[in-house]
């Protein structure tokens, strides 16, 4: 976008332009307070913002808390592999498509390709290095390797993840719920018949 | 001399059982790192500024302003101002810098001008009479040849005619003769003039005429014939983990390189010429690797110029991974494929007659014919084939080169013939099966297996005879072949004194399982857990073994682990056999015991047994192939069959697979669990390809329009149906040896959906993806017949 875009708000003259603009919106409820913003007229309404450089932020990561000196545009995603070497998140699409980064956010099945890391503070973020303990390995995941529902593997976190939160969710899940709740991930060796074994045994005795 | 050969059923405790793999707890925890997961505090980030345009000059590059951006640590210029780029995504320059977003910015600060020249991205069927005969040939026209199963006279001949565009040189010869081409091509090459080629080439050439027996006289005598037109377009890998490493120099002239490979071995010779070092300074390393389906077996130039900015930084770590659209515009795709088929035969349905003229592209080099009729070597044939020189990016081998879509072709013309004789297709192909030979055997059991498993004789109602209100229902079949012999391996096993076992190969598991294979065969071999043995592959430091391609890994990994374990034990029997007083040809290692064949109860546990080895380890190299120590562990050449049942929607086109059935043969199964596993997803690849899968290009920009994830389509997991899979092993089958199983099972999914559709809705779609305006098109256009 040139600078002398004719649509750029008036929050343009402290500096910011409209993408920047579309940016503070989405951070607008952000809850933690933060260091390092700065308060500017945006759409007639005073705004509250982040960088561009770097500030700082706390993420509670698997339940610890991380301190972390980033860009507001950095992705969670981003933000969990190239800061905290936590890399069972794979980036994939990088844009919501195939679910490969699934991680939970209080709970819930997020993309965090598709989550900024500045938003994800006061949230307990689960990644799947959380859901086992040492050599344990929690009920999903012993249900792929029964199953051999991972072949190069690289979908296969995001995969866990989606299916224990969709498990959490639908104990006796028809077939028409597993082929919507499992339908934002994709692999591309073809391990869903496994995958759909490992419902299925779930489904059966009932998570 | 040992016994090498593999145990027989009787005797053997893991090989041929249903094993769970063992690096699944590291992957479905998370723990598995890939390539892109190699991280470091204060790596650096690599980026790649790319050609916008398919096919340009370029005029000028200017990196100056990128150079002087803060927090970029250094800037590569990787073409010539004055190169041709030949498509979209070409790489130009590279920068590396402290983050991603600061080397996205200094690849905008590149300013590059472009002389836009004109460019060719449809692979559409050439017009009449554009096609040039060769002139000159180049270095890929004799490589495209070779692959195209031109006889030899015919290449020889053709050389000695037109001559060659370029200076052949030794290397070149070199090349050629360890590609195993005959004596007489190599020497045709070697005297083969020299012509200068004058202007541009045409992008249309004929890539080769082949003829078998009397075709014309096959078609006048034949009692029917069928015309028809099928084909599969270019389709992407798109591996989920992208091309690219991460690259770092731990001293000046050592390289260590996390490249993401199917070749781990053949990284270090690839990369040293162009960073000028020699070979044995460069180490790959790689634990996992997140998809490759054949396009991974080089250092691209995105990794020689991370490699390069690396050195450039002082040696800190530049982490080079492609973004997700550059990974489906240039890290390979899979050459289309076209053809109009006539095919002669009997009312019986025998097949006297193929006649083809095919065209297809593998981008700017061309591409090559599909051995077309496939599987079937039906007794006259004339075939013609059309490469077609594109911008549509640099083809590389996808799963089972060229077979996938013979099939189409040739499964597809077979199907049509049948159903003009409105005979069932499974009688059709049974009374040709004996052109399948020397496997004919191997299907007509195979066809038997399947039919029940489908319930074919139930299901089956000629073409376009089961539809009710909008439903089509139909089935289809395919049959198909490939090689898979092991390649070369070398493996080394250590038996230590304090009975850990350790083994050493250069191989990669690209999620095929070839882990729990070795460690199976090691494990079988010793008569010790497969929790006993480490197992160290994917780093250039360990012995060396073949990329993984064509199916050709199990068989070389478990021949050399084969060979390494029974010398490995052959070494411990002589220095045990004298504590249990008996000869070392009398000892086996079974159940964690080294004991006396004929007294089972004289014997050491395997603890106690390995400690008679003294202070050293005994360590052996096994090898593949070696025919010093036989027998061959290893084969070539299998057969399966696969069967379609669809569902169609005539009003909206939507189809829908509802069951698939592989029945499969490779020989030796070593790991029925994983072996199946690979089944399976073949047949959900194919799924992914029949329905979904198309590189579109635009034709005015020379673009791709769908490089991502939503417009690139692969098949989900609702798009996954009842999927049968039986392997057939057993008598007539494990003495085979061991065989590879990658490629033959995605070779006939496209093939029996598309005769499924045609089946279920009475009459052929064309081409490959099934898309919803594909299906009714076809409605459409017979109507109007």
């Amino acid at each position: 976008m040139s600078e002398d875009d004719p649509n750029k708000t008036t929050a343009s003259d402290s500096g910011v332009s409209r993408r920047d603009f579309l940016k503070i919106s989405s951070i607008s409820a952000a809850v933690v307070p933060l260091i390092g913003s700065q308060v500017v007229e945006a759409a007639g309404t005073p705004v509250k913002i982040y960088g561009p450089g770097k500030v700082p932020m706390e993420l509670t990561v698997n339940g610890k808390k991380q301190t972390l000196q980033l860009e507001p545009r950095v992705t969670l995603l981003d933000a969990l592999r190239d800061n905290l070497d936590i890399t069972g998140a794979k980036r994939v699409c990088d844009r919501g498509e195939c679910g490969a980064c699934t991680v939970l956010l209080d709970n819930k099945a997020v993309y965090a390709c598709s989550v900024l890391a500045i938003d994800a503070q006061g949230k307990s973020i689960t990644t799947v290095e959380s859901l086992s303990q040492g050599n344990k390995l929690h009920p999903v995941q012993q249900a792929y390797v029964d199953n051999d529902a991972s072949q190069c593997g690289f979908c296969t976190p995001g995969f866990i993840v989606a299916t224990k939160a969709f498990l959490d969710k639908h104990p006796h899940p028809t077939d028409e719920d597993i082929r919507r709740g499992l339908s934002g991930n994709l692999c591309r060796c073809g391990t869903y018949h496994g995958i759909q074994q490992v419902i299925a045994q779930f489904a059966q005795k009932g998570a | 001399m040992p016994d090498y050969s593999w145990p027989i059923a009787e005797q053997r405790t893991l090989i041929g059982k249903r094993i769970s793999r063992v690096d699944s707890p590291d992957k479905v925890s998370g723990r598995a790192k890939y390539s892109y997961d190699y991280f470091q505090q204060g790596m650096l980030f690599g980026k790649i500024l790319r050609s916008p345009h398919a096919k340009a000059r370029i005029v000028s590059i200017d990196s100056t302003a990128a150079e002087k951006m803060p927090g970029v640590k250094a800037v590569e210029i990787l073409q010539k101002v004055g190169a041709t780029v030949q498509w979209e995504g070409d790489e130009i320059a590279a920068v590396a810098a402290v983050d991603e977003s600061t080397a996205e910015d200094a690849v905008r600060a590149i300013k590059v001008q472009y002389e836009a020249l004109p460019h060719l991205v449809s692979d559409a069927e050439p017009p009449a009479n554009a096609a040039s005969l060769a002139g000159p040939l180049s270095d890929d026209d004799i490589y495209d040849a070779l692959s195209n199963q031109m006889p030899d006279q015919d290449l020889i001949s053709l050389l000695e005619k037109n001559g060659v565009s370029f200076h052949v040189d030794q290397d070149f010869l070199n090349e050629l003769k360890s590609s195993e081409v005959p004596d007489p091509v190599v020497q045709a090459v070697a005297k083969a003039q020299f012509h200068e080629t004058t202007g541009a080439r045409s992008n249309f050439q004929k890539a080769a005429v082949i003829k078998q027996g009397d075709v014309d006289q096959a078609m006048s005598a034949a009692e029917g014939t069928i015309e028809g037109i099928y084909g599969v377009p270019l389709i992407t890998h798109c591996c989920l983990e992208t091309h690219g490493s991460t690259a770092e120099w731990p001293s000046k002239d050592q390289l260590l390189v996390h490249l993401s490979t199917q070749n781990v071995s053949g990284i270090p010779g690839q990369m040293a010429d162009p960073l000028g070092i020699p070979a044995a300074n460069v180490r790959q390393k790689q634990d996992h690797v997140g998809g490759g389906f054949g396009s991974k077996f080089a250092a691209d130039r995105w990794d020689i110029a991370a490699a390069k900015l690396s050195r450039k930084a002082g040696g800190k770590p530049v982490r080079m991974m492609l973004e997700r659209d550059s990974e489906l515009k240039v890290a390979g795709a899979r050459p289309s494929a076209f053809a109009r088929v006539k095919v002669a035969f009997n009312k019986d349905g025998t097949i006297t007659g193929w006649q083809s003229q095919s065209w297809g592209t593998g981008g700017v080099g061309g591409g090559g014919m599909p051995p077309i009729p496939y599987v079937f070597n039906i007794p006259n044939q004339r075939k013609e084939h059309i490469a077609i020189r594109t911008n549509t990016g640099p083809a590389r081998a996808w799963r089972a080169p060229n077979h996938p879509q013979a099939a189409v072709i040739t499964m597809g013309a077979i199907e049509d013939a049948a159903a003009k004789l409105k005979m069932d297709p499974l009688e059709m192909f049974l009374k040709n099966i004996d052109l399948a030979k020397p496997r004919q055997d191997i299907y007509r059991e195979e066809f038997g297996i399947a039919s029940e498993l489908m319930g074919w004789k139930d299901k089956w109602r000629p073409r376009g005879e089961n539809i009710s209100g909008s439903t089509a229902r139909g089935l289809g079949l395919s049959i198909h072949t490939w090689g898979g012999r092991g390649h070369e391996s070398n493996c080394d096993l250590s038996i230590h004194p304090d009975g850990s076992v350790d083994i050493k190969m250069g191989s990669q598991d690209l999620g095929t399982g070839t882990r729990t294979c070795i460690l199976i065969v090691a494990a079988e071999t010793l008569g010790i857990p497969m929790e006993a043995i480490s197992l160290h592959i994917g780093d250039t430091i360990y012995p060396t073994s073949g990329g993984s391609g064509g199916s050709t890994t199990i068989g070389g990994v478990s021949s050399s682990t084969r060979r390494a374990a029974v010398q490995a034990r052959e070494m411990l029997f002589a220095k045990v056999a004298p504590a249990l007083n008996a000869q070392p040809d009398d000892l086996e290692c079974a159940a964690g015991s080294v004991r006396v064949k004929s007294d089972t109860k004289r014997s050491l546990s395997w603890k106690q047994a390995c400690a008679k080895l003294g202070a050293m380890p005994a360590t052996a190299r096994g090898k593949n192939p070696d025919k010093e120590h036989p027998p061959d562990l290893t084969n070539s050449g299998v057969g399966g069959v696969q069967m379609a049942e669809v569902e169609a929607d005539i009003e909206t086109g939507v189809v829908h697979v509802k069951k698939m059935v592989a029945v499969q043969d490779c020989g030796l199964v070593i790991d029925v669990k994983t072996a199946e596993t690979q089944c399976y997803g073949a047949l959900i690849m194919g799924i992914s390809y029949a329905l979904f899968e198309e590189k579109v290009m635009d034709q005015l920009t020379g673009r791709m329009l769908n490089p991502d994830m939503e417009f690139y389509r692969l098949a989900g997991i609702s798009d996954i149906p009842e999927l049968v899979v039986h392997m057939m092993t057993g008598k007539g089958y494990d003495e085979k040896g061991v065989i590879g199983l990658g490629e033959p099972p995605v070779i006939s999914p496209g093939a029996a959906i598309s005769n499924a559709v045609a089946n279920a809705i009475g009459v052929r779609v064309p081409f490959l993806p099934l898309t919803p305006d594909r299906v009714l098109k076809a409605l459409n256009d017979r109507n109007l017949d």
